[in-house]
This record gives C-alpha cells, sequence and structure tokens, in this order.
C-alpha cells in the first residue's frame, strides 16, 4: 500500500476539480495539491492524468505545483475520542482548527481526527489470553468514552490471527499499543486504541438481524402514527421553512437512540451552533446525562467547500456502523440529502458528465441506494445486535416532491415523513402531512406499542386516521356549500378531527412540556381525544345538540393537556378523561330529564 | 514573482476571455486587460491551465477586439482597500470610488472572496432587535447576526420598508445605532436615489457605505459586489467592533448575471437556467453574517430577493429561502387593498427567533402570543376564503367573529405608519387588544397565567 509515491503536478484547476499529472496513482486515492498541500481525492484516471475532487477551495493553485498521492483512500479514525466532538465533512476536528487558525478555517491543516495527547482509562478483556484466535471485531477491550457509553475496543474487520500480546489495564493514548497479533503470513500487527476505515467501504458485519424494536422519539405524530425502527431508514422531505432541520433536531434530543450522530451537510452553520450550545445543557430523558455525551456532530455548512459535503455523508455513516459494531443503536440524521445529492451534481457536471434529469448524473439513484443500505439492524461479530437508523433530510426544489432526489429516496427508504407548506404556514408543529406520509413499520410497531403500553395502540391509531380523512371530506363540502349544509353529528366529527389535531398532532419543539412525550403519554392522548369524541357522538345520537357539546371548558383543557402535564403525570391526563365523561354523564341525565319532563 | 503580460486572447464570449499559452497562472487571480485603445478592465481567473486561461471579465467583455486585447495577471487575489474611510463612501463592486473622491489608501487590503467562518467559533445569535414593525418584532423577530430577507415582487415597497428598518432598528433599551453596509445590484438609479437620500435625510449617512452597481453597469460586476461589500462588513464588524446591517439589493440580479456567466462558461443548468452550484454561490454570501466568539461587533443581514412574478417557489427565492434564517414576505393583495407594510405572515418565519424573546428578552408572555396569533390569523384566512364562497351572511357566529379578526388583525397589526416606530410592549397589547374580541377557551395557545394577566375580553 505505502510504497513509494511518485510526485507529480498540477495540470489544471477548474473550481474543486484539479486535473494532475501523476502516474500510478490509484482511483479514489487521497492525494496532496499544491504549496498549501489542500487535500483531495482521485475520482477519474485516463493515462497518466488524474482527475482530483479538492475538499478545500483552489484559489491561488498554479499549473505545475506539486501533486502528491498518499496511498490510502479517504478514511476515518474510529477510536475513543470521538463523542461529544464536531468535525468537519472529513473528520477534521473544528474545535482544535478554531484554536489553531481563528475564526475562519485555513486551508491545507492537517489535524487527525482523534487527539493524539489524551489518555483513555483500558480495560483489557478478561476473557481474552495470548495464544487464542482473534479476528473481526473481536472486544480487545473497554474504555470508558463517556459516563454512558462504554467504548469497546475493536480488532478492525480486515485483521485476524493470533493474539500474542495484551496489554494490561491503564492509561494509553489512541496511538499506543494495547495488543499484538500473529497474522496468517506469520507478521507481527501491533493494535492500537484506534483504526482506520476507508469511509466508502461499508463495514462488514456477521449478518442482518430481525429483531424489532420501535425508534422512541418522544414525537406523537411520529411515534403514534408513523413510527420507525431501530435500523429502519426514513426520509424527511418538506420546502425550507416547513420543519425538517427541527424534525431532526428533536429526534437527536430524544429518541432512545444510545448514540447520535447528527451530520450538518450543506445546511446552516448557526443550526450547529444550536446543537452545540444546547445539548451540553440538556439532559437525556433515558439517561439523565447530559445530551453531548452521547452526540457527534460532521458539519459541512453550506458555504464550506462542496467536494467535503459529499463526504460529509460518509464520514457520519462510518462512524455510526462503528459504534454499531460495538452493539450500541446509533441514529444518524443527515440534514439534508439534497445538499449530498447536489455536490454530487457540481462534480459531475464539471467533469462533463451526460446529465439525466435536473442536471443530476444518471448514477444518482444507486448512490442514494447505497448510503441508505448502510443503515439497519445486524448482528455484529462480537458485541451483539447494533443498528444504525439513517434518517435523512430532503429539500426539494420548489417544495416539489416530484424532483429527483424525493422521488428516488421514496423509492428506498421505509417511513417518509412528508412536511406541509401549508400546515407549516398555518404553524400547526410538526407539518407531518398524515396523508402523504406513509410507515412501512406500523404492524411491527403495534406489537410493541400492545405488549408495552396497550392493546388498543392499533385501532386507535386506525380510528384518528378515518376521523381525520373524514374531516377532509367535510371541510371540502363546506367549502362547496357552506356549514349551515352539516348535520349536527358532522359538525362533532369536525370538532373530533380538530381535538385530534390540536390535543395530539401539534406538539411545539418549543414547550418545555410538550417537547418530549414518553410513548404512555402519547396513548393517553390519543385516547383521551378519541374518546371525548365516542362520547360526545352518543349524546349526539340521542339529540344533544352539537353547540351545547362545543363550549364545554372541558374541550379546550382537552387542547391544553400536552402541555399542562408531563410524562411523568399521565394519571393527569386520565383524570381529565373522567371529567369529561363525567361532564356528558351529566349532559346525558340532563338531556334525558328534559325529555321525559316535556 | 514578475507580472506576467500577454497578448494571446483565444476568444471572447458572454463576459469572458480565454488566453492561451500563460503558464502557471494561479487560479482565482486578479487579472487587468488594456482594450488597447487606453481603456483598462478587470478580471479573474475562473480556470486555469498552462494552455489556457479562463478570465471572468468584471466590465463585461463588449467591444473587446482580440488582436488589440493585453491581459495582465496582476499575481494577487482580488482584494479591497479597507479603513475606517470607507464610512460614507460610494463605492463599486471592486471597491473603487464611484463618488468621485479619490480611491480608499490603505495598507489593509483583503481578499473579497473570503473563507467559511468555523462552525465551531459562532456564537448563536440571540440578541432582540427591534425594528418598531409590529409583523417583524411581534411574530417574526429579527436578531443580531441574523440574515433575514425581504420576499418581494416588482411595485411593492421593499425598498422603504428595508430603508424604515434602517432608521428604526435597535436593540432594546440601548441606543447603540448600526452601521449600514449597502450593496446594490442591478437596481435602477431612481432606487439607488432613494437609499441615498433616505440615509441623508435621516442623518445616517456618515455611518453608511454604499456599494453600487446600477441597472446599466455591468452585469458581471454584480457578481463580486456583494463579495466586496461583505469583506468591508467583516472590517466593520470584527475589525472596528461595530454591529452592522448589511442591505442587499436585489438578489435576483445577481442571480441572474450568475446564470450568464454560468451559460457563457456551458454549466450544466439545474432549475430554470440556473446553474446547479447557485445554492452554493449563494450560501456563501449569506453565511458571512452572523455572530463569532469574542468578537464585539456582528453582521445582521436583510437581503432583498424580488421574486419573478411573485413566485415563491422560482429558485431564487426558494434557494435563498433554504440558505436564509428565515424570510420577510410581502403580498401584491394586501399592498392593494392600501396596507403598509404589506407583509403576509403566513409564509414569513423569522428561525432565530426563538432564543431572541421572552422574559429576559422582550416579554413573558411573547413566544405564546406570537403562536397563538398566528393559529388565529390561519383560521380566519380561512374563514375569510370561506365567505368568498358562500357569502358572509351564511356564516356562523363564531366564523364572523374570525372574519372581523382577519379584517382588524390586516388593518391594525400589520398595518401601521412609514414612520410609526411601535415598541414591542405596544405591539403585544396590540395583540392582545385584538386576540379579546375571542372568548378565552378559543385561545389555547396561551397559558392560563397569561390570560389571566393580559386578557381584555369579557367574554368566556
Ligand atoms: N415542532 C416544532 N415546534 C415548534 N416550532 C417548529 C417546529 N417545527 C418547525 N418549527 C418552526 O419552523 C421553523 C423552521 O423549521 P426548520 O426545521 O428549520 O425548517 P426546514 O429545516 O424545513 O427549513 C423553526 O425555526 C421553528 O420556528
Ligand atoms: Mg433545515
Amino acid at each position: 500500500m505505502s510504497e513509494q509515491q511518485n510526485k507529480g503536478f498540477v495540470r489544471e484547476i477548474n473550481g474543486p476539480i484539479v486535473t494532475i499529472d501523476l502516474p500510478g496513482i490509484r482511483s479514489g486515492e487521497q492525494v496532496r495539491i499544491g504549496e498549501l498541500g489542500l487535500v483531495g481525492e482521485v475520482i477519474s484516471l485516463a493515462g497518466r492524468e488524474a482527475v482530483v475532487q479538492t475538499y478545500e477551495s483552489t484559489d491561488g493553485v498554479r499549473p505545475g505545483e506539486p501533486a502528491e498521492g498518499l496511498g490510502w483512500p479517504l478514511s476515518v479514525e474510529l477510536g475513543p475520542g470521538l463523542l461529544g466532538e464536531i468535525f468537519d465533512g472529513i473528520q477534521r476536528p473544528l474545535e482544535k482548527i478554531a484554536l489553531e487558525s481563528g475564526d475562519y478555517i485555513r486551508r491545507g491543516l492537517a489535524l487527525p481526527g482523534l487527539d493524539r495527547e489524551k489518555r483513555w482509562e483500558f480495560e483489557p478483556n478478561p476473557e481474552l489470553a495470548p495464544g487464542q484466535s482473534i479476528g473481526p471485531g473481536t472486544v480487545l477491550g473497554t474504555v470508558q468514552e463517556t459516563e454512558t457509553i462504554q467504548h469497546k475496543i475493536l480488532v478492525p474487520p480486515d485483521l485476524t490471527g493470533e493474539l500474542t500480546e495484551l496489554a494490561p489495564g491503564g492509561e494509553y493514548r489512541v496511538e499506543d499499543s494495547i495488543a499484538h497479533l500473529r497474522d496468517a503470513q506469520g507478521h507481527s500487527r501491533h493494535l492500537t486504541l484506534f483504526h482506520r476505515w476507508p469511509v466508502r467501504k461499508p463495514r462488514p458485519y456477521r449478518q442482518r438481524d430481525d429483531g424489532i424494536s420501535p425508534l422512541i422519539t418522544g414525537q406523537r405524530v411520529i411515534d403514534s402514527f408513523f413510527p420507525q425502527l431501530k435500523g429502519g431508514k426514513g426520509a424527511v422531505p418538506g420546502p425550507f421553512g416547513a420543519g425538517k432541520t427541527v424534525v431532526q433536531q428533536q429526534i437527536a434530543r430524544w429518541s432512545n437512540a444510545d448514540i447520535v450522530i447528527y451530520v450538518g451537510c450543506g445546511e446552516r452553520g448557526n443550526e450547529l451552533v444550536d446543537v452545540l450550545e444546547s445539548f451540553p445543557q440538556l439532559e437525556d430523558p433515558y439517561t439523565g446525562r447530559k445530551l453531548m455525551e452521547k452526540t457527534l456532530l460532521v458539519a459541512n455548512t453550506s458555504n464550506m467547500p462542496v467536494v467535503a459535503r459529499e463526504a460529509s455523508v460518509y464520514v457520519g455513516l462510518t462512524m455510526a456502523e462503528y459504534y454499531r459494531d460495538m452493539g450500541y443503536d446509533v441514529v444518524m440524521l443527515a440534514d439534508s440529502t439534497s445538499r449530498w445529492a447536489e455536490a454530487l451534481r457540481e462534480v459531475s457536471g464539471r467533469l462533463g458528465q451526460m446529465p439525466v434529469e435536473e442536471g443530476y448524473p444518471a448514477y444518482l439513484a444507486s448512490r442514494l441506494a447505497a448510503i441508505y443500505e448502510r443503515a439497519g439492524r445486524v448482528e455484529t461479530y462480537h458485541a451483539g445486535a447494533g443498528s444504525v437508523t439513517l434518517i435523512g433530510a430532503v429539500s426539494p426544489p420548489g417544495g416539489d416532491f416530484s424532483e429527483p432526489v424525493t422521488s428516488h429516496t421514496k423509492d428506498i427508504i421505509e417511513t417518509f415523513w412528508a412536511l406541509s407548506k401549508e400546515l407549516a404556514d398555518a404553524r400547526h408543529y410538526p407539518s407531518i402531512d398524515w396523508v402523504t406520509s406513509f410507515s412501512g413499520h406500523v404492524q411491527a410497531a403495534a406489537e410493541w406499542w400492545h405488549k408495552e403500553v396497550d392493546r388498543h395502540w392499533q385501532s386507535r391509531r386506525t380510528e384518528a386516521l378515518a376521523l381525520l380523512a373524514r374531516d377532509a371530506e367535510l371541510s371540502r363540502i363546506v367549502n362547496l356549500v357552506g356549514p349551515e349544509a352539516l348535520s349536527d353529528a358532522q359538525r362533532w366529527q369536525l370538532e373530533g378531527a380538530s381535538l385530534i389535531k390540536e390535543g395530539v398532532l401539534q406538539q411545539s419543539a418549543l414547550d418545555e412540556v410538550d417537547t418530549f412525550c414518553s410513548p404512555q403519554k402519547q396513548f393517553a392522548l390519543l385516547d383521551l381525544a378519541l374518546s371525548t369524541y365516542d362520547k360526545g357522538m352518543t349524546l349526539i345520537e340521542i339529540g344533544v345538540p352539537v353547540s351545547h357539546l362545543q363550549d364545554l371548558p372541558q374541550l379546550a383543557k382537552a387542547r391544553r393537556c400536552k402541555s399542562m402535564y408531563t410524562s411523568e403525570q399521565v394519571a393527569s391526563i386520565n383524570d381529565l378523561a373522567r371529567e369529561i365523561d363525567e361532564a356528558f354523564e351529566s349532559i346525558r341525565l340532563e338531556y334525558a330529564k328534559q325529555h321525559t319532563d316535556d | 514573482m514578475s507580472i506576467k503580460e500577454y497578448r494571446t486572447a483565444s476568444e471572447v464570449r458572454g463576459g469572458l476571455i480565454l488566453v492561451r499559452d500563460t503558464p502557471g497562472v494561479a487560479f482565482g487571480d486578479r487579472v487587468r486587460i488594456s482594450d488597447g485603445r487606453g481603456g483598462t478592465r478587470d478580471g479573474q481567473v475562473i480556470r486555469a491551465s498552462n494552455e489556457e486561461v479562463m478570465i471572468l471579465v468584471f466590465e463585461g467583455t463588449d467591444d473587446l477586439d482580440l488582436e488589440a486585447v493585453w491581459v495582465r495577471f496582476l499575481d494577487e487575489p482580488v482584494e479591497i482597500a479597507l479603513s475606517p474611510e470607507i464610512l460614507g463612501r460610494e463605492l463599486n463592486g471592486l471597491g473603487e470610488p464611484r463618488d468621485g473622491r479619490p480611491p480608499i489608501l490603505s495598507h489593509i487590503r483583503r481578499p473579497v472572496g473570503g473563507s467559511a467562518i468555523n462552525p465551531a467559533a459562532r456564537s448563536y445569535p440571540r440578541e432582540f432587535i427591534q425594528t418598531g414593525i409590529s409583523t417583524i418584532d411581534g411574530l417574526n423577530s429579527l436578531v443580531r447576526g441574523q440574515k433575514l430577507p425581504i420576499f418581494s415582487g416588482s411595485g411593492l415597497p421593499h425598498n422603504r420598508l428595508a430603508a424604515q428598518i434602517v432608521r428604526q432598528a435597535k436593540l432594546k433599551d440601548e441606543d447603540s445605532s448600526f452601521s449600514i453596509v449597502f450593496a446594490a445590484m442591478g437596481v435602477s438609479y431612481a432606487d439607488a436615489k432613494f437609499f441615498r437620500d433616505e440615509f441623508a435625510s435621516s442623518g445616517v449617512l456618515r455611518n453608511v457605505v454604499m456599494f453600487v452597481n446600477l441597472a446599466d453597469d455591468p452585469p458581471v460586476e454584480r457578481l463580486t459586489l456583494p463579495r466586496t461589500a461583505l469583506t468591508a462588513a467583516e472590517y466593520l464588524a470584527y475589525d472596528l467592533d461595530r454591529h452592522v446591517l448589511v442591505v442587499m439589493t436585489d438578489m435576483t440580479y445577481y442571480a441572474e448575471a450568475l446564470r450568464e456567466v454560468a451559460t457563457a462558461k456551458g454549466d450544466v443548468p439545474a432549475r430554470k437556467g440556473y446553474p446547479g452550484y447557485l445554492y452554493s454561490d449563494l450560501a456563501e454570501i449569506y453565511e458571512r453574517c452572523g455572530r463569532i466568539h469574542e468578537r464585539h461587533g456582528s453582521i445582521t443581514m436583510m437581503p432583498v430577493v424580488s421574486m419573478p412574478s411573485d413566485d415563491i417557489t422560482h429558485p431564487i427565492p426558494d434557494l435563498t429561502g433554504y440558505i436564509t434564517e428565515g424570510q420577510i414576505v410581502l403580498s401584491r393583495e394586501l399592498q392593494n387593498q392600501g396596507i403598509y407594510p404589506p407583509v403576509h405572515i403566513s409564509p414569513s418565519l423569522s428561525r432565530l427567533m426563538k432564543d431572541g424573546i421572552g422574559k429576559d428578552d422582550t416579554r413573558e408572555d411573547h413566544p405564546k402570543v406570537a403562536a397563538q396569533l398566528y393559529a388565529l390569523y390561519a383560521r380566519a384566512l380561512e374563514t375569510r376564503n370561506l365567505a368568498s364562497i358562500i357569502g358572509a351572511d351564511e356564516l356562523s357566529e363564531r366564523d364572523r367573529r374570525y372574519l372581523k379578526f382577519a379584517d382588524d388583525f390586516d388593518q391594525r397589526f400589520v398595518g401601521q405608519g412609514e414612520s410609526e416606530d411601535r415598541s414591542i410592549e405596544a405591539t403585544l397589547n396590540l395583540a392582545w387588544e385584538l386576540m379579546s374580541a375571542f372568548p378565552r377557551d378559543a385561545l389555547i395557545r396561551l397559558s392560563e397565567t397569561e390570560i389571566a394577566k393580559y386578557y381584555q375580553g369579557d367574554s368566556g
């Protein structure tokens, strides 16, 4: 691999695309270009010439400047010290870069992803002894990376052999050797707390695992209506301002994943700052620890070089797979996959490749599918089941879902949370449209809900969706002939749908009480809305006028209830349900009395 | 390095010149072109190999004679000279005087291209700016370091609104005003004059630097103008510790100039002929605004984007909205009803509002008042729509209340005088007055405590 590299030189600079003359270079190899040493990656070869996409701006580079192959493809460093960090699109640590180069990112900086000086307390695996044969994923020992996350030190996927030495417990830096093995050729290899892995190559595992466990996000319209499973793939498409980023950040905050990887791919700088500033303060509802302890960020904001944006998704995924291989459930959020696709388009355009739709190259669909395919629940080599859930935001131009990235994504994913501009404009958040969204996991999730929360979950969900569909129909009628045409029963249906929308579906990320909603509270609210509707309907059927019911103060309470009681106060929601019951019952009695009096 | 000079121009098209056999020219460097008749033009290398260099000519390539052209590679990036003296000046897209006064002399020269702010060096913007305009302060609050564009259309009063904001914008309880960087791209002489007169009459002129490229100036210069203006803004903010408000008008003409050049270069188009990199290109401009750790100054940006055919899904407003931290959308319908400023709140948004308002910043009820007003107005618009189909007489009493609210809201909350500077308290009080037309139980987005404190109605 690292034989003597030839030196070459720059022939042409066309924005981020640089043609170099460097015989013997390989496709995919990392290259350093020019006096500044800008890093790039070979994307095509023709004779002596190689086309390189550079991760940094090429301003000031001249034809004739040197170019040098580095001998390896774009790789990331995998080891303790990833969590809590913010990396750029090629895994350079942005906080350290700020110390070194100030507020603006200087070019040509080559900082390693992992801290070289930091010492970690390594605990060797007591079940291992020299002489044993070890291989991909063997757990050599552990390091407590953060309070809650125990980092397993794994044998890299491409190594097998006989363990000849395992270091005793103690403090080590990531480059210190902690084990030796002898491979099949008899070569001795030393292993450290970290290893490198090429980002474009999925990390191997034993096999796919069919186990089922829902990803609880604490967001009602997701968990209760369009659920996601751990290891699933989902997309959040929507026009600007519809709430894609908030959905992703809410999942990052409140989901029951062990590890969260948030990739800001071509989006706003301030959105990453928001995460960086708030996560160290926020508490994980599952462990009580600070959220930042289980989170890592990859940031290639919209103003950062476009080629590194293309890489950032793979960099994030590889780190996600690495934690998966330790047996963790990882959720990776990519905001936005459209910016990734645009980066692909920009490079292909500069290469003069034939565009097929809206300028995108023909391989868009297959690359997208390959990315999502890296999600999944797997049986790891030696650490039990682990999963990567991948949720990508999609930013369709003009909000048009028929455009290439949205339509290809839709064919690939299992969960589709379609955001609607109309709902967002009316400040119905999250603006997940219940008509066009779907989840392929409802049946699977139902098993979990029925066992863990309530056996009526699926029927309640169906009833709610039916009521919302009825609402849409009735609203059409009202818009044609006016509300006078509706019967009292139909008006009560509108009221019921409005209860579902306001009391259940709407959930403000900014509401301190309601921002996270436990599954138990989710069901209690859904049941409250539906049983209020059901009871009301029995009254309407015996002739109680709808206006009589609409004026009940308890209806306003049912709408506000989500913000009044926390997930620990589900009993109070059930109390309210009883209160509404009683109010309805007394109306019924009064009404029956009037009728016998008449 | 010696300055290289060549007579080997081989091709001219649409703002671009190709020059042959030019070894070692750096990508991005500045170029001076002599037209052979005593005139010079400025350019930038946008593609470089030893065999051929492609140059973008800021003044355009009209009337260039290939045989006569001389090209000098200046061996430096495109830069601007900066000193406190830029305040009060009017410059062009390359930072050269347009006001007949001498050029800016300074040893401080900065490349206009800028580089990306490290996200880890940013601070989240949270300081509320009171603009005195209810639809902005109350419902789409602006904070220091935010980029909040005005989406408008031809004939709508975006310039008047921008000027009113420039006049009135201040931090709550603070008098320190903003330094203004004004960037005009492709606007009419009259529009530029409007702003110049505005700045003069409100007495802020010595705190303003104007970068101007008019409709009849070379379009290619528009590509560098916002970058030059932002380089000046960065100097004012980070070298001189000022809070800078950048007004850029009109981004649509900027993007059209970009399309023109992209087409000449033969770039693959994405939507409506705009190149696929329009998003990244706009982001390079917009993302230069913000707050940075331990820097005293800040850059707040208010670009004007006119929506071709009032279409918010057109690539320019669309891509802008995908980058900026919200948008203020003007509506022709409100304008036709004589309402100023005709801000349509439904599609308007401020993404950075959440941390700039509330108890410690404006008033504790502000977040929920905004949410409630939005919900009421959304329902009111539906009702208005219904009334237009079936007639207002057919509406229920409940619905009629919403209809009345829609009208009151448009007239009293949205509408205000061009010199009316409402405090945030006045805006919130007005909101409560309007909301109090509804029974308490209709105001479910407000907390019961807030209702107890501020509700003025008698019903419910
Ligand atoms: N669940 C939510 N709760 C409260 N506000 C929301 C919610 N979702 C979106 N918003 C509002 O909408 C704005 C835009 O949302 P964002 O996620 O940034 O949109 P997108 O990423 O689709 O452009 C946010 O700044 C916030 O004001
Ligand atoms: Mg977003």
